[in-house]
């Protein structure tokens, strides 16, 4: 066979697979349709306004409560946004 | 224009023989390129999906959290408030909440302690989340054990644990009656975490939230679409942190790629005299060197973007989750699910494949324009 | 067929290493001739070969081909001539190395874009020819030396040419194979092509089927005529 056809029968693969994905997301997506439902109306029960998923510190854990002295504010009006998970240790105070 | 494309399949053909030439280097190219092109790749494609889940799901927050501010910082709001609020007009219903942070020495995690608005448990009894009850080893009937800050012991029973497909907000939560939250907290009954409102009309909640800070001059109203710029711009950030590292990666790469073509050697100058000898076009040279970029980089970027997909959307093991996830011990198990964006794979596409492709071709310019008469010295 | 007149040319025009290969160069070259350009080296036969086959431009001078003027062509024109009308057998074969004998037959091919199949079995029609049917898929710098010849010869005729241009095509062959290589020669002037080499070895230069043999010194022709000094 030809260089190029086993080339183009290999991108062609790929880009099968590629498409795929599209496909694949929207059904992932419907299939946790149920689920994010039932989450969301948890949120409405228990009138949550964070995701869990910085359970580090205080203020990375409500961020979008967090109050102005909340370590990396950059402005007096924005909302808290963190980059101390990714680059700093967290304060010696947690570690008791 | 038959003979247009024959003519692009043949240069296909000897692009790739020319690759098979070096196999160990083009292939050690190929990975390499590959596994930036994953990396990349999977930071879009979790950050993403974070950031589609968030707006999802906290759409369902509250219209108005009204917040406590004393000397600048979040601080316990009066009930009395709830009274001064009164019927406020466009206000549906407002109810005071109660939660607070917990540091559990024990697992080292921080919790969530709340009391919910509805169904609460009775004294006594607690409902957490499922990563607390993972984390704790805790099962439904099960003794949870807490010491206040006064240093008295407060002994919970579980009677539930939430469910673990809404850990992604739930994980670290603690569910109590009111009476333990007040008691453990000291906290007395005058007082709440802050206030939550319902607005009857969305188009009037900043409107709603005026009145409040004229009203309540202490006060500090956070809007619902507050909460959701927040998680947008929470995603964008952790992404870029990620992602300037990784960049840097794809530089190095993109420099060594160049000096590899700048550095070219006399076998492959002597090649293009050769060609340009027998009748190729300064033309076909160069678009032999843009398809050696070009086949690389398309395999590498087609690839790499499936293994991301793969990586981040089936595989239980995120490479990067501790850099994600920071310190936190309580982290949520969930699987994300794609949001996927078009705009930013073709902007992935743009920033890998386009570089590489120019770098490859760029310095070998000069050498594809010479005369062809060089090769016969 | 192809004639010069007055060509020059000169190297590096304006630096400090400026360098005149050619003087007053003319020339012309009859359809269906074999004609052999010999001198001892830096006379001026490579360069010669080198602007009659379209590879470098004159610095001045006039070459046509059946009339039609070649030295002002750009480039783009030139390569159509050059891969349409020459084949060139260099002195150092030149085989790209890495690629297998059936590769570097075709390669001449590519921009003329034939169908595939066809352009195949011209190519294994010519190894066929040259007894190198065996070495089709064989990496080229494993070759020897006559192979390395043949090959090259295959290269040079793939797109049917009418010009064959080899430039001390002996050069790196013993006597047995060079004497196999003038027989080659011979056959194509049967088939109808027109023949230019270089060359300082006897072998060629004093083959039967020599036409015009032009002896060169410093750039310039000195003298011109059949071989065993016919005129």
């Amino acid at each position: 066979m030809r260089s190029s056809s086993r080339f183009f029968l290999l991108v062609g693969f790929l880009l099968l697979l590629f498409g795929l994905t599209w496909l694949d997301g929207r059904r992932l997506n419907s299939r946790a349709g149920e689920a994010r439902n039932r989450t969301g109306d948890l949120v409405r029960n228990l009138e949550l306004t964070d995701l869990a998923l910085f359970t580090e510190a205080r203020y990375t854990r409500h961020p979008s409560q967090a109050d102005l002295h909340s370590a990396f504010q950059d402005h007096p009006m924005a909302l808290e946004h963190f980059p101390s998970g990714s680059l700093m240790a967290p304060p010696s105070s947690l570690e008791r | 224009m038959n003979r247009f494309f024959r003519r692009q399949r043949y240069l296909v053909d000897h692009t790739l023989s020319s690759l098979r030439r070096h196999p160990g280097r083009n292939l050690a190219l190929l990975i390499v390129y590959t596994l930036l092109i994953f990396l990349l790749a999977s930071v879009l494609l979790f950050a993403g999906s974070l950031k589609r889940e968030a707006a999802l799901l906290l759409r369902n927050s509250p219209e108005i959290i009204l917040q406590r501010q004393v000397a600048g910082r979040h601080s316990l709001i009066p009930a009395a408030y709830l009274q001064s609020i009164g019927r406020l007009r466009g206000v549906r219903k407002k109810q005071g909440r109660l939660w607070g942070y917990f540091y559990d020495p024990v697992v080292r995690a921080n919790y969530t302690i709340m009391v919910p608005a509805r169904d609460r448990p009775a004294p006594g009894s607690v409902v957490i989340g499922a990563g607390l009850a993972r984390e704790r080893r805790l099962g439904r009937g099960e003794y949870f054990t807490l010491r206040s800050a006064a240093g008295k012991v407060f002994s919970f029973q579980v009677r539930d644990i939430l469910n673990p497909e809404s850990e992604l907000v739930s994980s670290d939560l603690v569910l109590v009656a009111e009476e333990d939250f007040r008691a453990f907290f000291a906290i007395g009954p005058e007082w709440y975490t802050d206030i939550s409102l319902q607005v009857a009309n969305p188009r009037e909640v900043v409107k709603v939230a005026e009145k409040l800070t004229e009203l309540l001059p202490d006060t500090r109203p956070i809007l619902r679409e507050e909460i959701l710029r927040t998680y947008d711009a929470v995603f964008s950030w952790r992404q870029s942190v990620v992602l300037v590292l990784l960049v840097g990666s794809v530089l190095a790469f993109l420099i060594f790629a160049w000096d590899r073509a700048a550095g070219l050697s006399g076998e492959e100058k002597q090649e293009i005299g050769i060609l340009k000898a027998v009748g190729w076009e300064t033309g076909d040279i160069l678009r032999m060197k843009f398809l050696e970029g070009g086949i690389v980089s398309l395999v590498a970027f087609l690839a790499g973007y499936l293994l991301a997909y793969l990586h981040v959307f089936y595989s239980p093991v995120m490479l990067f989750a501790p850099v994600l996830k920071g310190w936190a011990i309580l982290y949520p198990a969930f699987r994300p699910v794609p949001a996927l964006d078009g705009l930013q794979v073709a902007t992935l596409f743009f920033f890998t494949v386009f570089p590489y492709t120019l770098a490859t071709i760029i310095p070998i310019w000069r050498v594809a324009i010479m005369d062809p008469d060089m090769v016969m010295r | 067929m192809i004639e010069l007149h007055q060509v020059n040319r000169i190297f590096n025009q304006g630096r400090p290493n400026e360098f005149q290969g050619l003087y007053d160069i003319d020339l012309d070259i009859p359809r269906g001739t074999i004609t052999c350009l010999q001198g001892p080296s830096g006379s001026g036969k490579t360069t010669l070969l080198s602007l009659v086959g379209c590879l470098a431009r004159p610095t001045s001078g006039r070459i046509t081909l059946d009339g039609d003027l070649l030295s002002d062509l750009p480039e783009r024109f030139l390569a159509q001539v050059r891969r349409s009308t020459f084949g060139f057998v260099f002195q150092r074969f030149n085989l790209i190395r890495g690629l297998t004998v059936l590769e570097n037959i075709l390669l001449p091919a590519y921009p003329l874009a034939p169908e595939y199949r066809a352009l195949r079995t011209r190519g294994q029609e010519l190894l066929a020819r040259f007894r190198l049917e065996d070495r089709e898929r064989l990496a080229v710098e494993h070759l020897s030396g006559g192979e390395a010849q043949r090959v090259a010869i295959c290269r040079a005729l793939i797109n049917d040419p009418e010009v064959l241009i080899a430039d001390e095509p002996t050069a790196n062959l013993d006597s047995t194979l060079s004497r196999e290589l003038m027989a080659i020669v011979r056959q194509l002037k049967e088939e109808g092509r027109t023949l230019v080499m270089a060359s300082h070895d006897p072998i060629v230069c004093k083959d039967a089927a020599i036409d015009h043999l032009v002896t060169m010194r410093d750039g310039r022709i000195i003298s011109r005529g059949g071989p065993h000094g016919r005129p």
